[in-house]
């Protein structure tokens, strides 16, 4: 029900922020984000920065298709 | 698309074909969230998944739950002298009891499309003789951005903004759903960034509690797929558990900050939801604090009784009971040009896709479903 | 199932309908406005052609007449002004018939009001336009209202131009197997016109890419029956002037997704607001339907021009499905792509 986007930080004056998406570079507040950094990545919705993004992907999808071929294999 | 990215999809792919041949019986899975839909329905996911699937729009969709009453007010507010709605673009051609938005504007009423709840803030700042009632929708993505919106006009002593709220929050209509001993749903594909806020323990009730599995999913095409994935893998292997595939944005517990400024300004009611009936705590109301920036208490709107279109019944379709080919309305009456009930409204909601879809199909390759 | 638009509570409230904003848009209300209430009175062999401009012979020649009206907001915008569109606008429709453009008459509406400053600038721009482009702005009308009875400026303009073409372009000529070509990337404009538009805290360096093809298209003239058609995709986007062509035509088209030529930046907006590229209006691009084995020379004509330097091949005509325009997704599926309802509304989901 949210549409929300990735975003750069680049640039933070206060409880705002100027976010780099697709080289647009957009206001966005960051007051729900507290101790986001320049260089953060976040996702963004409806002028807000909702949460950080981490760079944990954990299982990757060649470990889950890994394990799927042994499911095929049994 | 870059190699990397193609080779994932391809991977990913296969993985979805194969598992979904290894399912033991045919499965109904419910994608929760509109945004889900659309993006579903604009990578064309379903066309990649076997029969034995069936993929049904669920009711997270804040167009297709918000009942006639909420719009009914809106337009009435929208009418008035020294009143402006300032609204987000998706409320703005649903239709209400008798009309909507997008039609009381063309009668003179003043409505403004928002991006973001801080521009009706501004607006609000910029037009001191105006009333601006902000049309508070959506689930606990949103809510926050609202909240916190309440909150600065709080702080700025703007007593000419104003927030209509109907506000829902996701997992109790999920136990609802979860409930309904008519729908026989074997998987949740549960909202991404409503679970940025809410994290992934709120929904652990389900698996516990309902026997119903879930995967907190991200919105990439991929996202989708992978969290198709992992249902079938967990039927495949017989668990029952909430999974969470959009790892990079999803904690367990959430945002905090986020969590404390909704709390802060928002207590849970009991709340209608279209196709749902009442749910309790399942809504947002504004805390007493903040009451005057409570458009129902400061500026109530004169509306008589909402009624039900004839006819209509939204209700099922979004809660999948129905399917939209079903209602008696659909295609001649209610079509994306002229909707009658809140699904038609976008052509990407549940009607509106299969409006495009129905009776046709793309030769010589494998059907085009939506 | 037959599909049809009725209005929505009953054939019995149809005189009560009112135009939306919506029929102004080029998408599904605009061609229901055009196709019931417009044609049925004026229809006639060439308007019923609704090609971007009329042709007419007028023997020797073949002339191309042709006429628009702008309301855009704001009137200046970041790449261009009202009057600047104004003008381009119709040099473009008579561009893609294979005309080019002689003369251009113009109709001013001004609201009383609007500073001298400001529609000094407009008219600068628009002689800048036509001067560049060769032709002359021969005619006018100037018409004053009442403050609140016209948002500040609209313009009226029409041109006339020769046709230039060897053999004429027209959407009967385009069988399956041709190949479409868009001369650039798609929705520049109606992205930054929303950006200027809705005062967005963006900042970017998005342009219109409103211009004048006619230089552009000027190259492909000679090559007579190999290009079947053209027409510049402004309001309703790409998915509207092709859901036109398979709809009068009654074949299919594929679009293919990773074709698609869309700038970051407009992909960003799309991807913030819930936009689909495909239903974003252009005011400099043309899509050109033309045969299989003209494409390497079509390309390498446009690309020699800077306003073709990203052209490419997007799709083609097919024999099936019917009058549907469909896409092959980067995941190898297939989406419908209709005409748009109304304009783009931002989303929040």
């Amino acid at each position: 029900m949210c549409l929300g986007v990735p975003a750069k930080v680049k640039k933070i004056e206060g409880e705002w922020g100027w976010l780099d998406v697709n080289q647009l570079l957009l206001k966005i507040n960051l007051s729900l984000v507290p101790g986001v950094k320049i260089g953060d990545y976040v996702i963004i919705h409806a002028g807000f920065a909702i949460q950080k993004l981490s760079a944990e992907e954990g299982e990757s999808t060649l470990e889950l298709f890994k394990q799927i071929l042994e499911i095929d294999e049994k | 698309m870059n190699e990397p990215e193609k080779e994932k999809i391809k991977a990913l792919i296969f993985c979805v074909k194969s598992l979904c041949h290894r399912l033991p019986e045919p499965v109904n899975l419910m994608e929760v969230c509109g945004t889900h839909t659309v993006a579903i329905y604009r990578s064309g996911i379903k066309q990649i998944l076997c029969h034995k699937t069936r993929l049904i729009s669920g009711p997270g969709c804040p167009v297709c739950v918000t009942p006639n009453e909420l719009v009914d007010k809106a337009i009435w507010y929208a009418l008035q002298s020294h009143t402006i709605v300032a609204t987000f673009g998706d409320m703005f051609k649903v239709p209400g009891s008798y009309s909507s938005l997008a039609e009381a504007k063309t009668k003179g009423g003043k409505v403004q499309l928002t991006y973001s709840p801080l521009e009706a803030l501004e607006l609000a700042k910029r037009n001191p003789e105006e009333r601006v009632v902000f049309l508070g929708v959506g689930f606990e993505t949103t809510a926050p951005l609202v909240a916190s919106a309440i909150l600065k006009a709080k702080e700025h002593n703007l007593s000419n903004f104003m927030v209509l709220c109907g506000h829902k929050t996701i997992p109790q209509a999920l136990e609802k759903i979860a409930n309904n001993p008519f729908l026989n749903l074997q998987g949740l594909i549960l909202p991404g960034h409503v679970s940025c806020i809410i994290g992934k323990n709120p929904y652990e009730f389900l698996a516990q509690d309902c026997n119903l599995r879930g995967v907190i999913s991200g919105f990439e095409p991929g996202d989708i797929l992978e969290s198709i994935c992992l249902l079938y893998k967990q039927i495949v292997e017989g668990r029952c558990e909430i999974e969470v595939q959009y790892r990079r944005a999803v904690s367990p517990e959430g945002n905090q900050e986020a969590l404390a400024v909704l709390e802060r300004v928002f207590t849970s009611s009991d709340s209608e939801w279209r196709g749902l009936g009442i749910i309790a705590n399942s809504g947002l109301s504004i805390r007493e604090e903040f009451s005057n920036w409570d458009a129902d208490l400061v500026y109530p709107a004169q509306i008589g009784k909402p009624i039900q279109h004839k006819g209509c019944i939204c209700g099922a379709v979004i809660t999948g009971l129905k399917e939209p080919e079903e209602c008696s309305l659909f295609g001649d009456t209610c079509n994306p040009e002229h909707p009658v009930g809140p699904c038609m409204v976008s052509s990407e909601g549940t009607c509106g896709t299969h409006f495009l879809y129905q009776a046709r199909e793309i030769e010589n390759e494998s059907p085009v479903h939506p | 199932m037959k599909v049809q638009s009725t209005p929505r509570w009953g054939a019995e409230l149809k005189e009560k309908e009112v135009i939306k904003l919506a029929h102004g848009s080029g998408g599904k209300l605009t061609r229901e406005l055009i196709d019931k209430l417009i044609r049925p009175k004026f229809g006639n062999r060439i308007l019923d052609r609704l090609e971007d401009a009329a042709v007419i012979f007028f023997p020797p020649h073949l002339l191309a007449f042709s006429t628009d009206s702008y309301v855009v907001r704001p009137i200046f915008f970041p790449g261009g002004d009202i009057g600047k569109l104004a003008v381009t606008g119709t040099i473009n429709d008579l561009a893609v018939v294979g005309a080019q453009p002689l003369v251009i008459s113009c109709g001013f509406i001004l609201e009383e009001g609007l500073p001298l400053a400001t529609l000094n600038r407009i008219i600068d721009s628009m002689q800048k336009v036509a001067c560049e482009t060769g032709c002359e702005i021969v005619a006018g009308d100037t018409k004053v209202v009442e403050k609140g009875a016209a948002d500040q400026i609209f313009i009226n303009t029409t041109g006339l131009g020769l046709i230039r073409t060897k053999s004429s372009l027209s959407i009967e000529r385009i069988k399956p197997g041709d190949q479409i070509i868009v001369t650039g990337t798609i929705g520049d404009h109606a992205a930054a016109v929303f950006v200027a538009r809705q005062n967005l805290p963006v900042k970017t360096s998005l342009i219109s890419d409103c211009a004048s093809l006619y230089r552009l298209l000027e190259s492909l003239w000679n090559l007579g029956e190999k290009i079947r058609f053209m027409r510049d995709p402004t309001r309703g986007g790409i998915a509207a002037t092709l859901n036109e062509i398979a709809n009068r035509r009654n074949f299919g088209i594929e679009i293919v997704e990773e074709t698609l030529p869309i700038q970051p930046e407009v992909k960003g907006i799309c991807e913030l607001m819930g936009f689909d590229p495909l239903h974003l209006a252009n005011e400099g691009k043309a899509i050109i339907v033309a045969s299989p084995e003209s494409v390497e020379i079509v390309l390498s004509l446009l690309k020699q021009h800077p306003l073709g330097k990203n052209s490419s091949v997007i799709g083609r005509i097919v024999e099936n499905p019917l009058g549907l325009v469909y896409m092959k997704t980067n995941l190898g599926t297939k989406r419908i792509i209709d005409l748009p309802v109304g304009d783009p509304l931002p989303r929040i989901c």
